[in-house]
C-alpha cells in the first residue's frame, strides 16, 4: 500500500474508533476497551517476535507485572490511574531490558523454552508475594469516573482514554519501525552477523527492542488493571502468553494493522466459540494457530499485502508487456 | 537423617518422572531439532486414555499396555499429519504448530472429560514399605521401577536392535541414511511414537499422585524442560541424569529451604533453566554446537 493511502486508512479507523461510543455503550464498548488494550500488548510482542525475530511465550510475564505495579500503586499509594500508566511502561521497560541482557544468549529455540517457563510460573510469583498483590484473592480497584464533569459513562471514559493511548502507542511504532532503528532490527532478525558487519550493535539492539515491547505490553497490562479494576494471579497464567502468540501470528507478523486484526480475533472469537462449549475457545484457538502456519504465515495482514502486491505487479506487468508489445511492433515495421 | 533419605526417595521417583518426559523432548530434538511443547498435553492425554479404558472395565495393566500402543499411534499420526508439512520451515512456525497442539489437546480433554479432577488408580499397594526406621511410599517405588524398566527397554531397543540403529542414524545424518537406504522421514515419526509412548508412561505415572485433570501436566513439562536443559537437549542419558537431578534437588529445597516451601516449586525449576542456559547453555551431557559461518 502506499504511504498515502495507508495514512488515509489509519485516519479513517481512528476517527471510526472514536466514534464507538455514540453507537454503542455498557458491556459492547468495554470489549472494545479490551480490543485497544490487546492492540498495545500485540505491538508490543511483535516488535520483538515479527521485527526482531526473538521469541516470547512469556509476555503475559510483562502484562502481569505492568497490571500488578498499576494495580499496587492505586491501592497501596492511592496514586491516579493516570499516572500509574507511564509509569508501568517505564518500570518494564527497565525489567524487559534486563531480561533481554541474558536472553541475549539464549537464541531461537531456548528462548522459547525460558520465556515458556517463565510464563508457567508467573501466577506462582504473584501468589507468594500476598502483602503486596493480595494472594489468591487478588486485588479490588475502583473504576475511574470520567473527569472535568464530563457527561459520559465510565466505559465511554476508560474507552475514550484506552483508544487514546492505543493511538499514541501506535503512532510511536508505526515510525519505530521505519526509523533507522526499526531496519536495525529487522536486519538484525534476517542475518544478524551481516548487521553486525553492517556496523548494528545487535546485542544493544536486542535487548532494548525486549525493553521496549515489554514497555508496550506493560501499559496494556497497567490499562487492563484500569479497565477490569481487578487483578489476580490466575488471569496471568501460560494461556495469556500464548493468547498474544495467537494474536500476532493471525493478525500478522512484522505488521502495524496486524496487531489490531489480531486483536480483535482474540478478543471476539473465543466469545462466539463459548456458546459451542466452555473449552471450544482454546480448540479454535489452536486450529487457526495450527491452519495459519500452513496456509498464511504472514497473517491476515500479510496476506492482504500480498494481495495488494500482486495485484500492483499484474497491473504493472500487464502495462509492461503491453509496452513490449508496440515496442516490437515499432521493431519490426521497418523491416516490413 | 530418616527424613533426608525419604526425601531423597521419593525425590528420585518424581524424578523419574520428570526423566521420562524429558527423554521424550530430546529424542524428539535429537531426531529433528525441535521442542514439543506439546509433549505434556500428550502425555496428559494419553493418560484421559488410560482411565477410560480402566472405566471401561479392563485390568490395569491391560488398560497401560493399550494405552502405550494408542498413544504411539497417535505420536505417529501427529508427526505425519501435523509436523511433518512444516518440517522445514522456521523455528518459530514449528514451535507456533506444536503450541497450537498443546492448547488443542488441553481444550479437548477439557471437553470430552470436563475440568474436574479425577483420582487415578495405582497398581502398587497402598502401605507404605518400611526398611529399619525409614518409611518409602510404595507407588513411589514402583515408579522408580516402571522407569527404570522403560529405561532399560529403550536402552537395548537403541543399542541392539537394528530398527533402533536406523533411527539413530537418521537422526544423526538424515542424508547419508538416505542414501544407505533408510526411510528418514518415517524413522522421524517413530522417534514420535516413542516419545508419545514415554510421555504416556510418565502421565500415567503421576496421574495417581497429582489426580488427573486437563491442566497436570503443566508443572512437569516445565520440570521436564529442566531437567533436559541441565543434562543437555543433545544427549538422552543427560536428561535422565537430568531428570533424577530436578526431581531430588526439588524435593530437598522444598523441604529444607523454608521460603520455598511447595509455593515456589515452578520457580525454582524456572530459575534452574535459567542458570543452566546461561552458565552451561549445552548442559551437563551436551555437545557444544559450533557452527561455521
Amino acid at each position: 500500500m502506499s504511504r498515502r493511502a495507508s495514512l488515509i486508512l489509519a485516519v479513517m479507523v481512528i476517527a471510526l474508533a472514536y466514534s464507538l461510543p455514540i453507537y454503542m455503550s455498557g458491556f459492547r464498548l468495554f470489549q472494545f476497551t479490551q480490543v485497544c488494550i490487546y492492540a498495545i500488548a500485540l505491538m508490543g510482542l511483535n516488535l520483538l517476535t515479527g521485527y526482531n525475530g526473538q521469541f516470547s511465550l512469556g509476555h503475559g510475564a510483562f502484562y502481569a507485572i505492568g497490571a500488578y505495579i498499576s494495580a499496587i500503586m492505586m491501592d497501596h499509594w492511592q496514586i491516579a490511574y493516570g499516572w500509574t500508566i507511564p509509569i508501568s511502561g517505564l518500570l518494564c521497560l527497565i525489567i524487559g531490558f534486563l531480561f533481554g541482557r541474558p536472553a541475549l544468549r539464549l537464541e531461537g529455540l531456548y528462548l522459547a523454552l525460558a520465556t515458556f517457563s517463565l510464563a508457567l510460573a508467573v501466577p506462582q510469583i504473584l501468589k507468594y508475594f500476598e502483602h503486596w498483590t493480595g494472594g489468591s484473592q487478588g486485588i479490588v480497584l475502583t473504576k475511574p469516573k470520567a473527569p472535568w464533569g464530563l457527561k459520559i459513562t465510565e466505559d465511554q471514559w476508560l474507552y475514550l482514554v484506552t483508544l487514546t493511548v492505543a493511538v499514541i502507542m501506535f503512532i510511536l511504532a508505526a515510525n519505530l519501525v521505519r526509523s533507522r532503528v526499526g531496519r536495525a532490527m529487522v536486519a538484525i532478525r534476517d542475518n544478524h552477523i551481516a548487521a553486525e558487519t553492517m556496523g548494528v550493535d545487535s546485542a544493544l539492539y536486542k535487548s532494548l527492542t525486549f525493553g521496549v515491547s515489554a514497555a508496550y505490553t506493560g501499559v496494556a497490562g497497567a490499562l487492563s488493571a484500569v479497565a477490569i479494576a481487578y487483578v489476580a494471579p490466575d488471569s496471568f497464567n501460560v494461556f495469556l502468553s500464548v493468547t498474544f502468540l495467537i494474536g500476532i501470528v493471525i493478525g500478522g507478523l512484522a505488521s502495524v494493522w496486524g496487531n489490531v486484526l489480531g486483536a480483535l480475533f482474540i478478543q471476539f472469537v473465543p466469545n462466539w466459540a463459548q456458546d459451542i462449549s466452555k473449552a471450544a475457545p482454546w480448540a479454535i484457538f489452536g486450529i487457526f494457530l495450527i491452519g495459519f502456519m500452513y496456509a498464511m504465515p504472514y497473517g491476515i495482514a500479510g496476506a492482504i499485502k500480498r494481495l495488494w502486491i500482486s495485484r500492483v505487479v499484474s497491473r504493472v506487468s500487464q502495462k509492461q508487456g503491453g509496452e513490449a508489445v508496440s515496442s516490437q511492433h515499432q521493431a519490426q515495421s521497418p523491416s516490413r | 537423617m530418616d527424613i533426608f533419605i525419604q526425601q531423597v526417595m521419593s525425590g528420585l521417583a518424581t524424578g523419574g518422572i520428570y526423566a521420562s518426559l524429558a527423554l521424550a523432548l530430546v529424542m524428539i530434538y535429537q531426531a529433528t531439532d525441535v521442542v514439543n511443547f506439546a509433549q505434556g498435553e500428550m502425555a496428559m492425554f494419553a493418560t484421559y486414555l488410560a482411565w477410560t479404558l480402566m472405566n471401561a472395565g479392563l485390568s490395569y495393566w491391560v488398560a497401560f499396555v493399550l494405552t502405550l500402543a494408542i498413544a504411539f499411534v497417535g505420536g505417529v499420526v501427529i508427526q505425519r499429519v501435523i509436523i511433518r508439512p512444516v518440517e522445514n520451515k522456521p523455528i518459530l512456525t514449528i514451535v507456533i504448530v506444536t503450541l497450537g497442539l498443546l492448547v488443542i489437546l488441553n481444550s479437548v480433554a477439557g471437553w470430552v472429560w470436563t475440568y474436574l479432577q479425577k483420582p487415578f488408580p495405582t497398581p502398587f499397594p497402598r502401605e507404605p514399605i518400611r526398611v529399619g526406621t525409614v518409611v518409602f511410599g510404595a507407588h513411589d517405588l514402583g515408579e522408580i521401577g516402571v522407569t527404570l524398566v522403560s529405561l532399560a527397554l529403550l536402552f537395548v531397543f537403541f543399542r541392539f536392535t537394528p530398527l533402533g540403529l536406523a533411527m539413530r542414524a537418521a537422526a544423526q545424518n538424515p542424508l547419508s541414511s538416505r542414501l544407505a537406504g533408510i526411510r528418514v522421514s518415517w524413522m522421524l515419526a517413530l522417534g514420535w511414537g516413542l516419545a508419545a509412548t514415554f510421555g504416556a508412561v510418565a502421565g500415567i505415572m503421576v496421574a495417581p499422585i497429582l489426580t488427573l485433570d486437563p491442566n497436570m501436566m503443566g508443572g512437569i513439562q516445565i520440570y521436564a524442560f529442566a531437567a533436559a536443559t541441565l543434562g543437555g537437549f543433545g544427549s538422552p542419558v543427560g536428561a535422565v541424569v537430568g531428570g533424577l537431578l530436578v526431581g531430588v534437588v526439588e524435593n530437598l529445597v522444598g523441604t529444607y529451604v523454608s521460603f520455598i516451601g511447595t509455593e515456589l516449586k515452578l520457580t525454582v525449576a524456572l530459575a534452574m533453566i535459567i542458570v543452566v542456559l546461561l552458565v552451561k547453555p549445552s548442559g551437563l551431557f551436551g555437545r557444544t554446537h559450533v557452527r561455521r559461518v
